[in-house]
């Protein structure tokens, strides 16, 4: 049965995007079919993250508004089989969006793909609603920073109640993903450690994904973060976030300031 | 720790800058005009249907955009004609080239 996702978190700049396709990529690597959809009417990045900005035709709004279908929509990448996008439109209203397409669109979704994951944009306004609308699950993705922290608190309560499911009197399941973390700084008492974040929003940690550079090499190239250089330190942690996701019991490590030299020669960079 | 990585992170922004100039261009020059392909695709479509039968859903528009020039891509599924035959397809794909899409 599919599975739809939101990737959320009230607050821009946080990592949604990235995390969507990371973990888009790394569940279609294991052989489900794949669908990233992004929901960000007028500001699109994902398919800019993916690499096909230059392959779009139609978007969201075509297949909701029935101008095309839904294959006609998909751009399948070109790295993996079964991972699809479906971008969304650059120069609509983002009042294009409505309650009745985004329903027929995911519903149409759900036939095809095992797993739906859907990219919100920030804030708390109707794409943001509509993104998390549909979804079975949530990742809520958060910095180790106050504002962060407090915005993903404000999208918990969303969840809980504006999606179908929550409507329904169901539980939705929702994972915190804890993405920037600088173990360095958390060790030096500069930056909220991860049990602090976790006891604030108590929501299950599905992963940790540390601060690095190589998640901005990976953007510059229109790769997500888990194809680009999969034996990186984001790219492995994504990937181990991706089975959890799916269900793999994977022993989560909190990342410390274990090896005392190398660390000191990072954080030196990258203050 | 990455040996390469001054050569390797030189590589991946200026990846990104091209890939942000072609991008921008396309899209500053969009700016009126975003309904461009669709219109493309209904008068393409109008001109095959005069003469063969055409199944608006079996129609698979592409595009690449480049630097100089863009494809422009549009692949139209012909059926057999005589009913009995057992499912040979046909395509016709109508390439289009234009440096302003």
């Amino acid at each position: 049965m599919a599975q739809v996702v939101v990737v959320t978190s009230g607050k821009g700049g946080v990592g949604k995007t990235t995390t969507t396709a990371a973990l888009g990529a790394a569940i279609a690597q294991s052989g489900q079919r794949v669908a990233v959809v992004d929901f960000d009417v007028g500001l699109r990045n994902l398919d800019l993250i993916m690499g096909a900005e230059r392959r779009v035709v139609y978007d969201f709004i075509y297949v909701a508004q029935g101008t095309v279908r839904l294959s006609q929509a998909l751009i399948r990448d070109k790295r993996i089989e079964t991972l699809f996008l479906l971008a969304a439109s650059q120069t609509r209203d983002k009042d294009a969006l409505t309650d009745d397409g985004v329903a027929k669109v995911i519903g149409e979704l759900r036939e095809t793909f095992d797993w739906i994951i859907c990219d919100s944009p920030a804030g708390i306004e109707r794409g943001a609603t509509l993104a998390m609308r549909h979804a079975d699950a949530a990742v809520v993705v958060t910095n180790p920073e106050v504002s962060s922290v407090r915005d993903s608190d404000r999208m918990i309560g969303l969840l809980d109640s504006k999606t179908e499911k929550a409507r329904r009197g169901e539980r939705i399941e929702k994972h915190l993903l804890l993405t920037r973390y600088d173990p360095v700084r958390a060790g030096r008492g500069d930056m909220l450690r991860v049990e602090d974040v976790i006891d604030i929003l108590s929501l299950p940690l599905l992963g940790i994904i540390p601060e690095s550079e190589d998640v901005l090499r990976a953007s510059n190239l229109g790769s997500p973060v888990t194809l680009n250089n999969s034996r990186s330190v984001p790219a492995k942690a994504y990937t181990d976030a991706a089975q959890r996701l799916m269900g793999v019991p994977i022993p989560l490590e909190v990342p410390t300031d274990r090896n005392g030299f190398l660390s000191k020669l990072f954080s030196r960079r990258a203050a | 720790m990455n040996w390469f990585a001054p050569f390797t992170r030189r590589k991946s922004a200026s990846v990104a800058r091209e890939r942000l100039q072609i991008l921008l261009t396309h899209e500053r020059a969009a700016g009126g005009q975003a309904d461009l392909i669709p219109i493309l695709r209904e008068e393409v479509l109008a001109v095959v249907a005069k003469h063969v039968a055409v199944d608006v859903d079996k129609v698979q528009v592409k595009i690449e955009r480049g630097k100089a020039v863009s494809l422009l891509e549009i692949e139209i599924e012909l059926p057999c004609e005589p009913a009995s035959r057992p499912k040979p397809r046909q395509t016709l794909a109508a390439r289009l080239e234009s440096a302003r899409i």
